[in-house]
């Protein structure tokens, strides 16, 4: 049982924070200063998509399909003891395009793509790997953070509408092929009261800033981590926590924004 | 060289994948997806009160949709709700003295507009408007009325209040329920 670093308590604790934060939010530029280099070699994003997008399907689409036939289940219940199973398809497509399908889809993306982000970026750091780069030359803010940045907010809004589709399917098989709703009135209700912009396009926005988020956290996490197999191990611990924590957090402040 | 074509085609996939997922959304499951296809004619009606008709609520007949509400407006001189109606080309024989009314599909449907036909050999044609109509039921007033006079609430299904000309009516009818003998 490893022990956790040494951490002192007290004042020193906010003011390393403040700088986890700051030293954070200047990442963040060094990454946006390097995407104009990055795009020069446009084959590493497309790489990192296939790897943060394309390889977490499988875990979205299933995820997806299970959260839709919850809600069906729930809501069908809930909403029977008013008589309103009618907007059945109107409650599900609503609660996941606003708020479920950007929410969950950027913790699992956080689960998924985050941890391999960091744990690859901090072996890359432990192993002197990002040292070598720099000594040939090769900029690593360019060609390993920002493809993954990218990738990331390329990835997020694709996986989120994919998990919304399979979600919309399960909450139909559960409400209409085994509890009996009429198949027209799911439809026509959901077309009824769903707008594109406020709706659709809001959780795309919503999962394209997740998407940011996570993958920068990721990013960070691994860019910064002390280079031994245990500090590897915290920084994608962190990686999960912090990035589950602001996606939410970021989820109130955006939803709050956008109403 | 093999393996890096196969990501970058399974790349592309994904991405095919993510926006079809979106199209799919943005298309079927939304508004979007009522928007008349064929050709269509206009109707109007007129109402004392819409309710909480929306632009591009379905227009039925018989419970299934043949058009949509295209327009919701206030006529400034009768102070009335004038709305038009797209009607799918295909249903151009409804009776000229068939019904509108505004209807709520289930407890906490959406409102639509619902045409009852009526048995006029003479068709609607693009631009009339309907004779009969009624206005969408309000669940606070035949409370309050049933609250203020103790009777069973007025029968709401008697109006052809598109008929201008008793725009005084729901004021009146207060003052017709506090008379004692109106009681069984």
């Amino acid at each position: 049982m490893p022990s956790p670093p040494p951490r002192e308590r007290g004042p020193s604790m906010i003011g390393d924070s403040l700088a986890q934060v700051g030293a954070c939010g200047l990442f963040l530029l060094g990454i946006l200063a390097a995407i104009p280099k990055s795009l020069r070699h446009i084959k590493e994003t497309i790489r990192q998509i296939w790897f943060v997008g394309a390889m977490s399907l499988v875990i979205i689409m299933t995820c997806g399909l299970f959260v839709g036939m919850v809600l069906g289940l729930q809501l069908y219940y809930v909403l029977s003891i008013f008589g309103g199973t009618a907007a059945l398809g109107t409650v599900v497509s609503l609660a996941l395009y606003r708020e479920l399908g950007p929410v969950v889809t950027a913790l699992l993306f956080a689960g998924r793509a985050g941890t391999s982000i960091t744990a690859e970026i901090g072996l890359m750091r432990a192993t002197d790997q990002l040292a070598a780069m720099e000594m040939m030359a090769v900029d690593p803010m360019a060609y390993v953070a920002a493809p993954r940045f990218l990738a990331g907010i390329v990835a997020m809004p694709l996986l989120a509408c994919v998990f919304n589709a399979l979600g919309i399917f399960g909450a139909h098989l559960v409400g209409v092929t085994w509890l009996g709703l009429d198949n027209g009135t799911f439809w026509s209700n959901m077309t009824s009261s769903v707008d594109v912009w406020k709706d659709v396009v809001n959780g795309v926005w919503k999962s394209c800033a997740f998407g940011a988020v996570v993958a920068l956290i990721a990013v960070f996490q691994g860019y910064t981590t002390p280079p031994t197999s245990e500090g590897v191990a915290y920084a994608t611990t962190r990686t999960v926590v912090f990035s589950s924590i602001v996606v939410l957090a970021l989820d109130f402040v955006m939803t709050a924004f956008l109403m | 060289m093999t393996q890096r074509r196969s990501y970058q085609v399974g790349t592309g996939l994904f991405i095919l994948l993510g926006f079809a997922a979106l199209a799919y959304l943005a298309t079927q499951t939304t508004s979007v997806a009522n928007f008349q296809q064929g050709p269509s004619y206009t109707l109007k009606a007129r109402f004392n009160n819409v309710g909480q008709l929306k632009l591009r609520a379905p227009v039925k007949v018989a419970g299934v949709r043949i058009g949509s509400v295209q327009s919701i407006d206030v006529d400034p001189v009768k102070l009335d709700a004038k709305v038009e109606l797209s009607v799918d080309k295909r249903y151009q024989d409804l009776p000229d003295d068939s019904a509108a009314a505004i209807f709520t599909s289930g407890l906490l449907g959406d409102q639509y507009v619902a045409i009852q036909p009526g048995g006029s050999p003479e068709a609607l044609k693009d631009g009339d408007e309907f004779v009969l109509t009624q206005s969408s039921i309000q669940l606070e007033d035949l409370i309050g009325k049933f609250l203020v006079t103790g009777n069973p609430p007025p029968k709401p299904a008697n109006g052809q209040d598109g008929d201008a000309g008793k725009p005084a009516g729901d004021a009146s009818k207060p003052a017709n329920g506090d008379t004692p003998d109106h009681t069984h």
